[in-house]
C-alpha cells in the first residue's frame, strides 16, 4: 500500500503571527479551542494532526461543524495553510510536503495530483457545463481540442453529455454537483478532496450520487479524501474513518471498529444515532465455533437454548443438521430457494453479511439462529439471537 | 496666571491668524504652470484634436445615415427592437429641434470622458480591492472628488488647460471616474469566496484567477459602473460647455445668459432624449451574463 496524502504534526491557528505562535504554545499543552480564543484571539483551526491516507483509499473526516474537519482538509491542496507540521501528497513517484513547497510546485500539485469538489458546488455562473468542466484543463494550459474531448468523456461519466451546453442555474442541484464531479475528474488527479459534497442536497439525491461516487470510485480507483458531518454517509462510503472533536482527531479506524470500539463518549454520542444494522456485519457479531457446545459425533450447539445442531466433518463441512429433534436443511441467508414450507431450516451467512439479511434469516426461520461459512463452505461460528440483541443494544 | 496668559494668546493668533490653504494652491498651481506648461499644453491639444477629428468624422455622415446606423447599434447591443425604434424617434427628435450638431459633439465628449473613466477605473478599482489598506486611503479622495464643487477645480483645470473642449474632457473625468472605481472595487470584492477557492483549488495563477474568475463575476458590477459613469459625464455637459466645450450645453448656457424659456427646454429635451439612449444602451443586457 502506497501512501498518497500524509499529515504529520498539522497545526493550522487562524490569526496575526504573534498570536500564533502563543496560541501554538497553549495547544501544545492541550488548551481547547475556546482557551486559546480567549486568550489569543487566534482561532484554532486543528491541532496535533496525524492521519495517513493510502492510495484507492476513501478517508472520511468525520466531525460536528466546526471540528476542524474542513480546515484539515484545505490543508491538502493549502487553501489552509498549515501554522506548523507537514502535509505530504503523492506528485508522480515522490512526495512533496505541500505546507512548504514553492509556488509553481503547488500550482502543479494543484493542476495535476488533488482536485476538490466543493460544498456549495462552486460553478462559475457565466461558463456552460462544458466550460465548467474543462475550467481545471483550461487552467493547466490543455489546448481546447484535447480539453474538449477529455470534457466529453467526463460528461458521459457522470450522465451529463446532454446538459454540455446549458448553464449551472439550469441544472437541479445534483446535476450541478455532478458537474463538480466531472469538473474534479477531468484533470485526472488520483487525489480528490470531498467537502461535503453532498450536504446541500435533499436526502434522496444524496443517496443516489453516493451510490454514483462509489459505482465511480469502483472504476477509477481514486484517493478521496471525504469530510461529512454524517456518520451514515461516512459509514456508506468511507474504508477509514478519522472522528475530530474541537480541531483534534480522537479516533481512526475501519467504519465497524468505531461502531463497535468508539473511543470517547464524543463518539459513542455519534454513533448513538447510527443503525447498527447497516454497519455491522456477520463476522463482527458471531460466536467462534470453539466456543460453542460441542457433543460428541462432532455434533455442536449453535445455540445456547439447544435448539439447533449442526454435525461437522474433519474437513470442517457440515454434514447434517438438526432443529428442535429434527432433521433439518441449511441454505443460504442471502436468496430464497423454493423450499418444502414445513422442512425445518437453518440459514446460513458469509462474514461479509449484513446484520440486516442475518437478523431476517432469522425472522424467516422463527428465530433459529444463524450459521457462519467462510468461503470454501467450512463452519467459522454462529449468531443466535442474544448476539444480535447484544450487539444491537450495547450501546 | 503666565500659562492663562500664554493659552489665551495662542487663542488669538488661531483667530486672527488664516491658515492659507488658498495660497499653497495657488504656489502649487503657478508651480505646475511655470514648469510643466509644455506638458499641460500638448495633452490639452492632443485630446482637442483627436475629439474634433472623431466629431468631423461623425458629422461627415448625412444625419438620417448616422441615426440608422446609431439604431441598429442599438439593437446589436440588447436585441431588441423597442430599444431599436426608440433610439431612432429620439434622435429624429433632435434632428428636428436643430440640434444635431450639438449632439454628436457631446456624444463624442461624452463618450471620450467615460471611455477615459473606464481605462482609469477599472483598473484603479481592481488594484484597491486586492489591496485593503490601499481602499481606505482612497476613499476619502474619492469622496474629494465627487463632493469638491465642481466649479472649484474648474478654475486650476481652466488655467492648465486653457479654454475648449480638453479642460471638459478633464473635469468631467474627475467627476466621473470615481463610480467605476468604487463598482469595480465593489464587484471585485464581492465575488463569492467559494468561487475563488475554485479557482485556486484547480491552480489558477494571480493572473488567470483575475481574467478568468474575477472579472467575469464582477462584470455585472462594472457595467453598472459604466452606466452610472455615462450618466455622470452627461451630467457635466452643461458645466463643460461653461470653459468653452462645444455641445448641448452651449445652448443652454446661451439661454441662460439670456433667459431664453425656449431655447433652454429643446436643449433641455434634447439632454434628456441621450441620457435615456445613452442609459438603455450601455446597460447589460438581460439574461446575457448570470
Amino acid at each position: 500500500m502506497t501512501t498518497a496524502v500524509e499529515f504529520q504534526k498539522v497545526d493550522i491557528i487562524f490569526g496575526e503571527a504573534p498570536q500564533r505562535e502563543q496560541a501554538l504554545a497553549m495547544a501544545d499543552q492541550g488548551a481547547s479551542r475556546e482557551e486559546i480564543l480567549s486568550a489569543t484571539g487566534a482561532v484554532l483551526g486543528c491541532a496535533g494532526a496525524d492521519l495517513q491516507v493510502d492510495e484507492g483509499e476513501i478517508a472520511v473526516l468525520m466531525g460536528l461543524s466546526g471540528s476542524g474537519k474542513s480546515t484539515l482538509l484545505r490543508a491538502v491542496n493549502r487553501l489552509n495553510i498549515p501554522s506548523r507540521g507537514n502535509v505530504l501528497v503523492r506528485d508522480g513517484d515522490g512526495m512533496v510536503d505541500v505546507a512548504t513547497c514553492d509556488a509553481r510546485a503547488l500550482r502543479r500539485i494543484r493542476q495535476k495530483s488533488v482536485a476538490m469538489v466543493f460544498q456549495q458546488f462552486a460553478l462559475l455562473p457565466w461558463r456552460t457545463v462544458e466550460e465548467n468542466v474543462g475550467f481545471g484543463l483550461e487552467l493547466a494550459g490543455v489546448g481546447a481540442a484535447e480539453r474538449k474531448a477529455r470534457v466529453r468523456d467526463q460528461l458521459a461519466l457522470v450522465g451529463l453529455d446532454q446538459w454540455a451546453d446549458k448553464y449551472a442555474h439550469e441544472l437541479s442541484g445534483g446535476m450541478q454537483q455532478r458537474v463538480g464531479l466531472a469538473r474534479a475528474f477531468a484533470t485526472q488527479a488520483p487525489i480528490l478532496l470531498m467537502d461535503e459534497p453532498f450536504s446541500a442536497l435533499d436526502p434522496l439525491i444524496r443517496t443516489k450520487l453516493q451510490d454514483e461516487l462509489l459505482e465511480l470510485q469502483a472504476r477509477l480507483k481514486k484517493t478521496i479524501i471525504f469530510v461529512s458531518h454524517d456518520l451514515e454517509e461516512a459509514l456508506k462510503i468511507g474504508n477509514k474513518i478519522t472522528i475530530m472533536e474541537g480541531g483534534r482527531i480522537v479516533q481512526t479506524g475501519a467504519p465497524e471498529e468505531i461502531v463497535l470500539n468508539p473511543a470517547s463518549d464524543y463518539v459513542r454520542d455519534f454513533i448513538a444515532n447510527v443503525n447498527p444494522l447497516s454497519v455491522l456485519t456477520a463476522w463482527n457479531v458471531m460466536r467462534d465455533h470453539r466456543d460453542l457446545e460441542h457433543g460428541e459425533d462432532g455434533w455442536v450447539w449453535l445455540d445456547r437454548r439447544r435448539t439447533t445442531r449442526f454435525k461437522i466433518d474433519t474437513d470442517g463441512l457440515v454434514v447434517a443438521a438438526e432443529r428442535d429433534g429434527r432433521p433439518a436443511i441449511w441454505t443460504s441467508c442471502d436468496y430464497e430457494e423454493n423450499l418444502p414450507r414445513d422442512a425445518p431450516r437453518v440459514y446460513w451467512a458469509k462474514p461479509g453479511t449484513s446484520l440486516k439479511t442475518v437478523m431476517l434469516a432469522m425472522h424467516r426461520s422463527q428465530t433459529a439462529p444463524v450459521a457462519l461459512f467462510d468461503e470454501q463452505s467450512r463452519f467459522v461460528g454462529a449468531i443466535g439471537i442474544r448476539d444480535v440483541l447484544k450487539a444491537v443494544v450495547r450501546r | 496666571m503666565e500659562n492663562e496668559q500664554a493659552w489665551w494668546d495662542s487663542l488669538y493668533t488661531l483667530a486672527t491668524t488664516k491658515i492659507p490653504i488658498g495660497n499653497w494652491g495657488r504656489t502649487f498651481f503657478d508651480f505646475l504652470t511655470t514648469n510643466f506648461a509644455w506638458f499641460f499644453d500638448s495633452l490639452a491639444s492632443t485630446i482637442a484634436s483627436a475629439l474634433d477629428a472623431f466629431t468631423d468624422g461623425l458629422l461627415w455622415f448625412p444625419p438620417l445615415a448616422l441615426i440608422a446606423l446609431i439604431a441598429v447599434l442599438a439593437y446589436a447591443l440588447q436585441r431588441s427592437w423597442k430599444l431599436a425604434l426608440g433610439t431612432a424617434l429620439g434622435l429624429l427628435f433632435i434632428l428636428n429641434q436643430g440640434l444635431w450638431e450639438e449632439t454628436v459633439e457631446t456624444v463624442v465628449l461624452v463618450v471620450a470622458a467615460a471611455v477615459a473613466s473606464m481605462a482609469l477605473g477599472v483598473p484603479i478599482g481592481i488594484w484597491a480591492a486586492h489591496h485593503e489598506r490601499a481602499y481606505t486611503w482612497l476613499q476619502p479622495v474619492l469622496d474629494l472628488m465627487q463632493t469638491l464643487p465642481t466649479f472649484v477645480y474648474l478654475i486650476p483645470v481652466l488655467i492648465l488647460f486653457g479654454l475648449g473642449v480638453a479642460p471638459g474632457v478633464i473635469v468631467t473625468v474627475i467627476f466621473a471616474s470615481p463610480a467605476p472605481i468604487r463598482l469595480t472595487y465593489l464587484g471585485i470584492k464581492s465575488v463569492p469566496q467559494p468561487m475563488l477557492e475554485a479557482g485556486e483549488a484547480f491552480g489558477a495563477t494571480k493572473r488567470q484567477l483575475l481574467w478568468k474568475v474575477e472579472l467575469p463575476a464582477a462584470l455585472p458590477t462594472i457595467m453598472a459602473g459604466l452606466t452610472q459613469c455615462i450618466m455622470l459625464c452627461l451630467s457635466m455637459v452643461v458645466i463643460a460647455a461653461l470653459i468653452g466645450a462645444n455641445g448641448l450645453g452651449k445652448p443652454v448656457v446661451r439661454a441662460l445668459n439670456s433667459v431664453n424659456i425656449p431655447l433652454g427646454l429643446e436643449a433641455g429635451f434634447a439632454i434628456v432624449v441621450l441620457a435615456i439612449i445613452l442609459d438603455r444602451m450601455s446597460r447589460i443586457r438581460s439574461g446575457a451574463v448570470r
